[in-house]
């Protein structure tokens, strides 16, 4: 899975015969796997390794608001900081730190998390959410903002619902979901989406390419139904965390007594 | 109030307030327009370059979109490096030309790793909200009064005019507020600070969405979704009439 591709892919490649350049259909994603607690001295963390991406998210607070102005008496600021490893590409050693793209993409994301934590239950601080990708290949900014929802949790900070990432698109005529890099940069659209399944809210929606509203309707229910899939690794991430850290607690008190 | 459904100015959920559209107003650059929605103002201004083309696309021009927002348009914008909503409106105005093909950079090769750069950037002047669509419009407005210079050797010949930049169709962007449950188009200063979510809609093609952004901690339901697509292409039309 982590294997490098150094084939060269061109457009017609990308949908034959019913199926993606990788064996997919237009509804699989790529493989999946989540894992909550990789980190020690964060409050909450996760890693997702979704198809050939890795990403890997650290939640911090909630803590003192610097700079103090900054700080709500209504609720807690969240801090989410998207950024991409100089060595995460296939292309050339990138530039550290954020860009343009990855401050816009800090900024959406912190609009998901303002929504999905209860912000109101921690006045005058500060949340952080750091998403790294450490190597990319398409869909990254779903996969962090997946991966930071699961910190949250990780961290035990109370959320309305765990917000699911996902991306949808279009390959010639054909909606599919879960676009890896060669279907971002050679199909027609990339649509990252962001949902709260629970509730069916739309908080994240980016795009580009040409669709009609047909194929956006279609989109939206292709995004809810593969959002399901991601949703339950999530949980299941969690639970496997949870269950690690309450054998470490019952073998800490064996060894106490 | 505007939780209510009624705005300050009396306007309905949909109505835009005045919008102008003023081309060629820094006649110095190769295309400009100051567009204004109600007392947003916003100056676009385009300088055709010859620079280097992206390593992925080495035959293809380049369009690159920048904002700025002047300190003289809000008591709250300070001078210095773009922040994260200049980045956002740049990037947004952006991704709806390049998505549409606005501009045909396949066109745009002078010699092997020397292409055509258009820069458009776009001066925030005047804040009273919806700053997007006044973005956009004023964006929309410079290319198409943009005159392309002419290239030779690989050089630009500064003050010279080959003709009209051709354009494939145009865009324009609606964006929508979202105040309590109502969703409303256009929104001032003050609706924009009562709103908990924008979505931004750039429209190509009679019927076509090129980009789309949604912005601010507000969630919208698939429904809601649908329904300002339709609204986008109705509000198309409006300010298509505005760029003459």
């Amino acid at each position: 899975m982590a294997g490098k591709v150094n084939k060269m892919v061109e457009k017609a490649d990308l949908f034959k015969n019913g199926k993606r350049i990788d064996g997919r259909t237009p509804m699989d994603l790529r493989p999946l796997k989540i894992t909550a607690g990789v980190l020690d001295r964060a409050q909450g963390s996760c890693l997702v390794e979704w198809g050939r991406n890795k990403v890997i998210a650290a939640v911090y607070g909630p803590h003192e608001v610097l700079p103090k102005h900054l700080a709500d008496p209504t609720k807690a600021i969240i801090n989410a900081r998207y950024v991409m490893a100089p060595f995460s590409g296939q292309e050339e050693h990138g530039r550290s730190g954020p860009n343009r793209r990855s401050i816009e993409i800090s900024k959406v994301a912190k609009h998901v998390f303002e929504n999905a934590v209860l912000v109101e239950q921690f006045p005058k601080t500060m949340i952080d959410v750091h998403m790294e990708v450490l190597q990319s290949d398409g869909g990254t900014r779903v996969a962090g903002i997946t991966a930071g929802a699961v910190a949250l949790a990780d961290a035990g900070i109370p959320l309305r619902d765990m917000p699911v990432g996902l991306s949808a698109g279009k390959i010639g005529e054909t909606l599919v979901l879960d676009l890896d890099k060669y279907e971002d940069n050679l199909g027609d659209s990339d649509m990252p989406f962001v949902i709260l399944p629970r509730t069916g809210e739309i908080l994240l929606s980016q795009m580009d390419g040409m669709l009609s509203r047909e194929d956006i309707s279609q989109a939206f229910d292709m995004i809810f139904e593969g959002a399901k899939k991601v949703r339950d690794k999530q949980i299941e991430a969690l639970k496997t965390s949870y269950e690690r850290m309450a054998a470490q607690v019952t073998t800490q008190g064996e060894t106490n007594q | 109030m505007a939780a209510k459904g009624q705005r300050e100015d009396g306007r309905g959920p949909l109505d835009y307030r005045a919008i102008s559209v003023n081309k060629g107003f820094a006649p110095n650059a190769e295309g400009s327009c100051l567009a204004s929605i109600g007392k947003s103002k916003v100056l676009a201004g385009i300088k055709f370059d010859v620079m280097a083309p992206f390593a992925d696309r080495p035959t293809e021009g380049v369009v690159m979109v920048n904002a700025e927002f002047s300190p003289m348009a809000h008591p709250e914008f300070r001078a210095g490096p773009p922040d994260a909503q200049s980045i956002e409106l740049a990037r947004v105005v952006d991704r709806g030309l390049r998505s549409a093909k606005i501009v045909d950079t396949e066109n745009m090769l002078l010699m092997e790793g020397k292409v055509q750069g258009i820069f458009i950037d776009l001066y925030v002047l005047d804040h009273d909200g919806n700053l997007i669509d006044t973005a956009a419009l004023a964006a929309m407005g410079a290319l198409q009064d943009s005159k392309v210079p002419k290239f030779e050797d690989g050089k630009i010949v500064r003050g010279s005019n080959s003709g009209n930049l051709k354009l494939n169709d145009a865009v324009v962007c609606t964006s929508f507020e979202k105040i309590g449950k109502n969703i409303m188009v256009d929104a001032t200063d003050a609706e924009e600070i009562a709103s908990s979510g924008r979505l931004s809609l750039s429209t190509a093609n009679g019927d076509l969405i090129c980009s789309s952004q949604k912005s601010g901690a507000a969630g919208f339901s698939k429904d809601e979704y649908m329904q300002m697509i339709d609204w986008s292409f109705e509000k198309r039309k409006e300010l298509l009439s505005k760029l003459g």
